[in-house]
């Protein structure tokens, strides 16, 4: 390949790394805070709930993602057809447009996002229940409210514990983006595999695979940052470390 | 007027019954000591009367406040979350294995209740918190974090959080029971001081020589029942009932 087309080719998929991000971006702005959700619904009181939650997690980590994402590509033409669909629900889902892209892309995301709540729903869980029942008990003697002591007392802690199992999570996401492109959702595997036999090259698979490294070794960095902050006594330290260059400063 | 009122308290855990009938009082400015042998229900006792267990039968009136009562129709009545809480705040509960917030610094471990349940002034608290360090020699803990302390420092740190709410009474379950000797000593300095101020106190312990020293009256259970209550001379010297003598024979041997 010449200089030239290596840069065409290069601006091109630029391009669709753009697609890759709003996956990437979307799925953690909802599966978080609804893996959160289903962790809790697991952990409830009432039994017939909690193994609802049950079947749910177990689906979603039972089988492939890939198949989930053709599923929901195919869903709702089936669901309106088939005899057991509810008049509403068929009155809502007809007037969806498959054909349209924001249909393709929505649910995409609805796929990605109903199986990763599940694998943070697992890792939030386990997170608040490896909190020691002593910790509710002191806050509880102490006069806090059960709220005050989840939210100040529990959470805290939970997420120190879940940041280096849920970093493990969002790095996977970034390489589970490119399952979209057999959808099709014109993501930058989905380029790269088009491109191939226009320039008789590997270069855009070489390119598409140098995105995801890049990218996925920024997460780490910055999740590893972050975790650090969760650290209190790095936290405290570096306190001390910036109290001790104003002071330096001032005098 | 007794601060604490314990009446036919009972509790079971499914079949196991625990505390079969326990009612005592402790008055004001009183150091109460709860001995006993393992898994005759101290622990479970202290836990019923700060309703981390909810008993199963008896009544219970902390400062005057009904903690557990019977309606005219004989069904037992728990007091309110907000009723509960009131309660808890005049009550403070040192725990055996501490119980401090490992996110929190110690002064934060301290000033967070104050500041969050009381509402007070956060500088005001830390003032506070701070006065209450130096008390147990802690001043320069302040910005430590739990884990970076011997258990002895940790235990004082949580005395001085149930302090920073100025509590009318104290409990303590086995606080030096998760500390080594030399640890316990310190403990137990602590706590005579604060009885020499005079707070009232329940103390589930296994330092008999402690409870002799201490306490104002000593309490001895046995398979859910108080088997003696009565003075520490009574209960130490050569009156005590045969059951006693033989407990507290294998601590002096």
């Amino acid at each position: 390949m010449t200089g030239e087309q290596i840069s065409t080719l290069f601006g091109l998929m630029l391009e669709y790394t753009v697609p890759t991000m709003k996956i990437f971006g979307y799925t953690l702005l909802y599966s978080i805070p609804l893996g959160m959700i289903v962790a809790l619904l697991k952990m409830c009181r009432f039994k017939p709930v909690s193994w609802i939650t049950n079947v749910y997690i177990l689906i979603m980590r039972g089988t492939p993602l890939l198949l989930q994402l053709i599923v929901a590509q195919y869903s709702v033409p089936y669901i309106v057809k088939s005899d057991i669909c509810p008049e509403f629900l068929r009155n809502l889902l007809g007037g969806v447009d498959i054909r349209s892209e924001s249909y393709t892309f929505n649910m995409m995301l609805i796929a990605f996002v109903l199986n990763y709540a599940a694998y943070f729903a697992e890792i939030f869980r386990g997170g608040i229940e490896s909190i020691p029942k002593g910790q509710y008990e002191a806050a509880g003697v102490l006069g806090f409210s059960k709220i005050q002591t989840f939210f100040r007392i529990i959470l805290p802690q939970v997420v120190e514990r879940v940041l280096p199992a849920s970093s493990n999570e969002i790095i996977t996401l970034v390489k589970d983006t490119s399952l979209a492109s057999a959808i099709p959702y014109m993501e930058i595997m989905y380029i790269a595999k088009k491109q191939v036999p226009t320039y008789a090259s590997l270069m855009p698979l070489f390119m598409a695979g140098l995105f995801y490294f890049v990218f996925a070794g920024v997460l780490t960095l910055l999740l590893s940052l972050i975790e650090k902050c969760f650290s209190h006594t790095w936290r405290r330290n570096v306190k001390n470390i910036a109290k001790g260059i104003f002071r330096r400063g001032n005098t | 007027m007794a601060i604490l009122e314990v009446r036919n308290l009972s509790k079971s855990f499914d079949k196991l019954t625990v505390l079969k009938d326990i009612s005592f009082n402790v008055e004001k400015g009183e150091v109460v000591a709860v001995i006993g042998p393992s898994g005759s229900g101290k622990s479970t006792m202290l836990r019923c009367v700060n309703q981390l267990e909810k008993a199963s039968g008896g009544t219970i009136k902390v400062c005057g406040i009904d903690m557990i009562r019977y309606s005219e129709k004989g069904k037992m009545i728990y007091a309110d979350s907000k009723t509960l809480r009131e309660i808890r705040l005049k009550t403070g509960l040192v725990f055996q294995n501490f119980n401090l917030f490992p996110h929190m610094t110690v002064l934060r471990n301290i000033t967070e209740a104050p500041a969050v349940v009381l509402k007070q002034n956060r500088h005001l608290a830390e003032e506070k918190a701070m006065e209450l360090l130096a008390k147990m020699g802690l001043e320069t803990k302040a910005q430590s974090y739990p884990s970076e302390l011997s258990g002895g420092q940790q235990q004082r740190v949580s005395i001085a959080r149930a302090l920073a709410l100025e509590p009318e009474m104290l409990f303590f379950d086995e606080p030096t029971s998760a500390l080594d000797p030399e640890l316990t000593g310190e403990i137990l300095k602590v706590i005579k001081q604060l009885a020499a101020d005079g707070m009232t106190m329940v103390i589930v312990t296994h330092e008999m020589s402690f409870a002799r020293d201490v306490a104002d009256k000593v309490i001895f259970m046995e398979g859910g029942y108080i088997v003696e209550e009565n003075t520490p001379e009574e209960i130490f010297g050569t009156n005590a009932s045969d059951r006693v003598k033989q407990f507290l024979q294998r601590f002096n041997s």
